[in-house]
């Protein structure tokens, strides 16, 4: 069995809780080449350059080692979103879609969904009315924003239980674990998956057509100008995107915050006190617990970084949460400093490819921290660490148990 | 050398600052000064009434009536507690007393002494013409207003001289409003004095795409009023004679520098002459330790472009020049650092967002790296001797980082990134810029003033080099 790289070590379920000290081992070579051929990136400024770099390839297919949903012999190769394609298709696609999710053309689709988030807190926090126990991930921060993106985007909320598995098994392939990629069995579940997901949404954006409603799905499937340009297969995979996307991350957002707030019990008696800290306490958070802990990259062409060339054809991985704490960038970057100014974290990345969902994450993000931080009197964390979710690259605890003396209104 | 600067410790933090020139690099300048560490007194001189505002949006956001001129001032970084005289313009210099004479007759004194007196809009050539009702520019607040009252009460038909970056912004702004109008430029292309005529003929299609009245190798012969001294008509060189009743005058800046005259600094219409520190030098090519240059009028070598004095009309560097400017000024020679800013600038046209890093003016190849020129979304990489020394992007402005990295790596041409959206010809082409360049960015002339000489000579150079590595080094 080959040796493990110090990132694949950083990756492990055991250091899962804190990968953190790894992190500045990693970072000590900016640019580091794995015994398995693959470029780490940990550094500030090296990351975000890369980020932006033409030469750096977002699309598995120019890829030696695509993710596996590619590798299935079985089928043909799914159509990529546009979190998987290059320019000019990739700036096309997305442009269609943003259409009817953000500014200019939908102003308010975001900023209308503040008061619905507001209700939805609120109910799921007043279920807990005379207990002194929740599980944040369970009760709050895991089907949060499942219902906000179902209600947004016009995916049934009672089909969660279906594909909360396909969600999990399919994010499950940004694992890099060798053990996992080359397990038969793994592929085969993520084969599965991908297929039983794509009949799933086929039939969703179907019914989208025969009757809209004014959720973005409907909007979007029957926009013409994508009619005439977005095939069925990137509707559906534009479409799974927005869903999986959509909630797989925001747990961790909410989650990482809770847990952090506990772990320094003066910043959240004074976020109780100054409410109006909780927008740039949320961008802290994201620095130093990113809920995207790394991206994958191939570059297209010979690209020299740090005194390293990478060469082309590379696999690459940029280390975003090992950026975010470069001192180099931020002083004091292993202190949580909920007030921190110059926060220009790299945690919804960075270029072309900036998060698409970064307005609603951070929206459900400072609703849900704002009050869960007002009602719960007397928080404790029950254990600390937490037990944490499987995956490396979406890094958050999978439970988060909370005492607390009273819920307040 | 002052009694303030006798040692490798000893910081300038007493004593008196005048910065001369009240807009962003004099604020700018006077708020580092106070981040750097210095309380004595700071005075700044401005010619307009009003307190520091911004430009940029004169042109385009106040133009177009979205934006209230006086919503424009400048915000304040740093609380300044300074003198201000802003109406009373700087006629006269004495470094000899050191001191700054005022129209209004006073004597200003200065310990230190900071030029940023910038530039202001080219008149027209005939005083009797350009004195018509009517005939416009476009610098100050006030011209902005002037010109917006015009655009605002409807006009048949707007002309404006020159198809620079100002000309190009007013042009779509009128469009915008639905006003037609005439572009003359006397060049082959709009814009092509700073990106060159290749990128300058898409700028063409694009005005034109947009309903311009785009005239290139034309100009105008005769502005010509009525009995009331009101604006009637142009005649062109091309033989068309226009009824028009406003005529922006757009033909470029020229540097606010007659108040030196006689002073002994090397300044001229290009600019004050100043060494990688911002030191100005005067006209026997002595460096004057006690005054320092920032902003648009400055003339300042720097590293990439060896040979040259810049000279550059951009909001980035007065802001990032000012930072030097106060660095150097209050920690003295120790910890000079020198002024290695790449020229950077934006413009928004034609619903485009055009960007630029590095000098294109001074390139002799471009190519198109990046995107597609037909839709309007590419990058234009720029190349002198075989090395990247510039880039432009319309609607790319995200790929503008790893271009200015290049830039400053002096990376060889033509790059080949195997970008996914290159297109399919990649080729160089002749830049395409005038045999003799535009006042701005300005070319030394091939026979050297004493001060432009020591501006840019190797020793300053590898003087700034070596203290540049050293700062960095210690930073």
């Amino acid at each position: 069995m080959p040796q493990e790289t110090l990132f694949q070590e950083s990756a492990r379920v055991s250091n899962r809780a804190n990968p953190y000290p790894l992190y500045a081992e990693l970072r000590r070579t900016p640019v580091s080449r794995e015994s398995d051929g693959t470029y780490v990136v940990s550094t500030y400024r090296e990351v975000s350059s890369l980020l932006y770099d033409p030469r750096i390839s977002a699309d598995p297919r120019n890829s030696a080692d695509p993710p596996p949903m590619y590798k299935n012999p079985n089928a043909p190769p799914p159509e990529p979103s546009f979190i998987q394609l290059d320019e000019p298709r990739h700036e096309h696609m997305r442009r269609l879609t943003m259409k009817h999710f953000g500014p200019p053309r939908s102003p308010g689709r975001i900023s209308g969904m503040a008061a619905r988030i507001g209700q939805l807190v609120d109910k799921l926090l007043g279920a807990h009315q005379g207990r002194q126990e929740i599980d944040i991930v369970q009760d709050l921060s895991y089907p949060l924003p499942v219902m906000v993106i179902c209600d947004l985007l016009g995916v049934p909320l009672e089909d969660e239980p279906r594909f909360r598995d396909w969600s999990d098994i399919l994010t499950s392939g940004l694992d890099p674990d060798p053990s996992l990629q080359n397990d038969p069995a793994f592929l085969q579940r993520i084969f599965k998956a991908s297929a039983e997901i794509r009949v799933y949404m086929a039939e969703l954006l179907k019914a989208h057509r025969r009757t809209p409603n004014d959720s973005m799905l409907s909007a979007f499937v029957n926009d013409p100008e994508a009619r005439a340009q977005v095939t069925d297969g990137e509707f559906m995979s534009i479409a799974i995107l927005l869903l999986i996307a959509g909630h797989e991350t925001t747990v961790n957002l909410i989650s990482n915050g809770v847990l952090t707030l506990l772990r320094h019990p003066d910043l959240l008696a004074r976020l109780r006190r100054e409410p109006e800290l909780v927008p740039a306490a949320i961008e802290e958070v994201l620095r130093y617990e990113p809920p995207v802990q790394f991206r994958n990259r191939t570059t297209l062409a010979d690209v020299s970084v740090a005194g390293v060339t990478i060469p082309k054809g590379a696999e690459i991985i940029l280390l975003i949460a090992a950026a975010n704490r470069d001192p180099l960038r931020f002083p004091d970057a292993d202190r949580f400093i909920p007030d921190r100014t110059d926060n220009q974290h790299l945690s919804f990345g960075s270029g072309v490819h900036y998060c698409f969902g970064a307005p609603l994450a951070r929206v459900e993000a400072q609703i849900a921290l704002r009050e869960i931080i007002r009602r719960l009197d007397g928080p404790v964390l029950a254990v600390d660490p937490p037990p944490y979710r499987f995956n490396p690259a979406l890094r958050g605890p999978s439970h988060l148990v909370v005492n607390f003396e009273r819920l307040t209104d | 050398m002052t009694e303030h600067l006798d040692s490798r410790t000893d910081r300038f933090t007493r004593g008196r600052v005048v910065i001369v020139g009240a807009s962003l690099a004099g604020l700018r300048t006077a708020e580092a000064l106070r981040q750097e560490g210095f309380t004595g007194a700071l005075t700044l001189i401005g010619d307009e009434p009003h307190l520091p505002y911004d430009r940029p949006p004169l042109s385009k956001q106040v133009l177009a009536g979205r934006l209230p001129v006086e919503h424009t001032p400048l915000a304040r970084l740093h609380d300044l507690e300074a003198s201000w005289r802003c109406g009373v313009p700087a006629v006269g210099l004495s470094l000899a007393d050191g001191h700054v004479l005022l129209a209004d007759g006073q004597h200003v004194p200065f310990d230190r002494l900071i030029i940023a007196t910038g530039a202001r809009a080219r008149p027209w050539l005939h005083p009797a013409e350009a004195a018509l009702d009517g005939v416009l520019l476009l610098r100050t607040r006030d011209d902005a207003s002037r010109l917006r009252a015009r655009l605002a009460a409807g006009s048949p038909r707007v002309l404006i001289i020159g198809g620079g970056f100002i000309g190009a912004e007013v042009a779509s702004v009128c469009r915008a409003l639905d006003l037609r109008v005439t572009v003359v430029e006397r060049g082959p292309a709009p814009l092509a004095g700073a990106l060159g005529t290749v990128v300058g003929s898409i700028a063409a299609a694009v005005q034109r795409d947009h309903g311009v009245d785009l005239r290139c190798d034309t100009t105008v012969t005769t502005l010509e009023g009525d009995a009331d001294g009101r604006l009637r008509r142009v005649h062109l060189s091309d033989g068309d004679t226009l009824d028009v009743d406003v005529a922006l005058v757009a033909i470029g800046p020229l540097r606010n520098t007659e108040w030196l005259a006689g002073s002994g600094l090397a300044a001229d219409p290009r600019g004050v002459v100043c060494d990688a520190f911002c030191r100005a030098i005067d006209e026997r090519g002595e460096i004057q330790e006690r005054v320092f240059v920032a902003g648009d009028v400055a003339r300042w070598p720097h590293p990439l472009y060896p040979d040259e004095l810049l000279s550059v009309e951009h909001w980035s560097n007065a802001v990032a020049q000012a930072r030097t400017v106060a660095q150097n000024l209050v920690h003295g020679p120790a910890a000079y650092r020198a002024h290695t800013h790449l020229p950077s600038f934006w413009s928004h046209q034609f619903g485009i967002n055009i960007k630029s890093a590095g000098v294109p003016a001074l390139a002799d190849q471009v190519l198109i790296t990046q995107g597609s020129v037909d839709d309007r979304r590419f990058v234009a990489a720029y190349g002198l001797g075989g090395r990247l020394i510039a880039a432009v992007t319309f609607n790319q402005a995200r790929m503008l980082p790893v271009y200015q990295a290049l830039i400053e790596a002096s990376a060889p041409l033509p790059i080949d990134f195997k970008a996914s959206d290159r297109p399919s010809d990649t080729r160089p082409l002749p830049a395409g810029f005038p045999a003799a360049p535009q006042p701005s960015p300005t070319m030394a002339a091939p026979t050297r003033s004493r001060a432009e000489h020591a501006a840019t000579s190797a020793m300053a150079m590898e003087h700034a080099a070596s203290r540049t590595s050293l700062t960095s080094d210690a930073g």
